[in-house]
């Protein structure tokens, strides 16, 4: 869990620029680490990659946090 | 004969991330030698342009933005190149949009100003750019733009931008008839699908890189660098003689009936 959410960090800070303090379970991809919609379609791209999976359309709109994101990738993988 | 790009200089529209084709061909193009100048569509894509190729070693760019659904941008910024680098060998033109609900579903409920969009940003540009460009050619020189199967056949949620894929390979053979006296050749590629940002804004696209791999002669999809090395090949000496043409950079999938 710790270790899914530290590698989505990791993303997070390196794709949108953004202090790593700001990317906690609770923040909003668009709301509070300002990704626009291309922002958010590279990001799932780049969860792709890293763990070796396909989010599909359907499921990728329902990210909207960073806890989605790890909660998606923990009961996915 | 020599294959150097060394001297010469390209410009390079349409570079959004590490993922576009835009960025195989700069890469390629990098690689023979040549200088770059890249265009971006709008600031937003400026700082991720700038950190890529400040990854390409010794390669000393210029960076311009440029809205082409604006004549007036397209020609000041080409003016603007004329101004600071002079003569251009050859151009890449990498762009097309779609809105996101004219990529899936049916084909006949696309609006109209969803297909005028398409065909603005996917095709004219091309014409727009041509034209502003070919005073810069003095030497002659290549144009390649990036095309798809779905502008010749039926591709599932490809849509509108098949349609303007379409007319972009026309005016691809027009623009050639028209520079060919000029020594400027006009060719297209078309890459078989690879995971970019912009081919993720099509329904279901996971989907269709399975059929690739399991169907196309090859086996497998292709990646950035084989669509930059054919972009190497006709934006230099290599193709000398080639224009108006399309080079499906596809595995073969383009020569299957059923399969």
């Amino acid at each position: 869990m710790a270790d899914t959410f530290e590698r989505i960090k990791k993303i997070v800070v390196d794709r949108l620029d953004v202090e790593e303090s700001k990317v906690t379970m609770e923040a909003s991809f668009k709301d509070d680490l300002e990704a626009d919609s291309l922002d958010v379609v590279e990001l799932v791209m780049e969860l792709e990659d890293e763990f070796d999976m396909e989010i599909s359309d359907d499921d990728a709109e329902n990210i909207a946090t960073v806890g989605d994101a790890v909660n998606y990738i923990n009961s996915n993988q | 004969m020599n294959f150097s790009l060394e001297g010469r200089t390209y410009v390079i529209m349409g570079v959004a991330n590490k993922r576009s084709i835009a960025w195989g061909i700069a890469r390629s193009l990098h690689e023979a030698g040549a200088r770059l100048i890249f265009t971006y569509a709008s600031e937003r894509f400026e700082k991720p342009v700038k950190d890529l190729v400040a990854t390409l070693d010794g390669q000393e760019s210029l960076f311009y933005e440029c809205d082409v659904t604006s004549d007036e941008a397209v020609q000041a910024t080409f003016n603007q190149i004329k101004q600071d680098v002079g003569t251009i060998h050859g151009l890449a033109h990498c762009i097309a949009f779609a809105q996101r609900e004219d990529l899936q579903g049916e084909f006949k409920d696309t609006s109209r100003d969803g297909f005028l969009l398409a065909h603005n940003i996917s095709a004219f540009s091309l014409v727009s750019v041509a034209r502003a460009a070919q005073p810069l050619m003095t030497e002659g020189g290549g144009i390649v733009t990036l095309t798809y199967l779905g502008g010749e056949r039926v591709v599932q949620n490809y849509n509108v931008m098949g349609v303007a894929k379409a007319s972009l390979d026309a005016s691809m053979k027009y623009l050639a008839n028209d520079l060919g006296k000029h020594a400027i050749r006009v060719n297209a590629i078309s890459a078989g699908p690879i995971r970019t940002l912009s081919a993720k804004g099509i329904g279901d696209f996971n989907t269709v890189l399975k059929q690739i791999e399991e169907k196309a002669p090859l086996r497998r999809t292709v990646t950035q660098e084989e669509v930059g090395d054919t972009a190497y090949y006709l934006l230099s000496d290599l193709s000398r003689g080639v224009t108006g043409e399309v080079i499906h950079v596809d595995s073969g999938y383009n020569i299957l009936g059923l399969s």
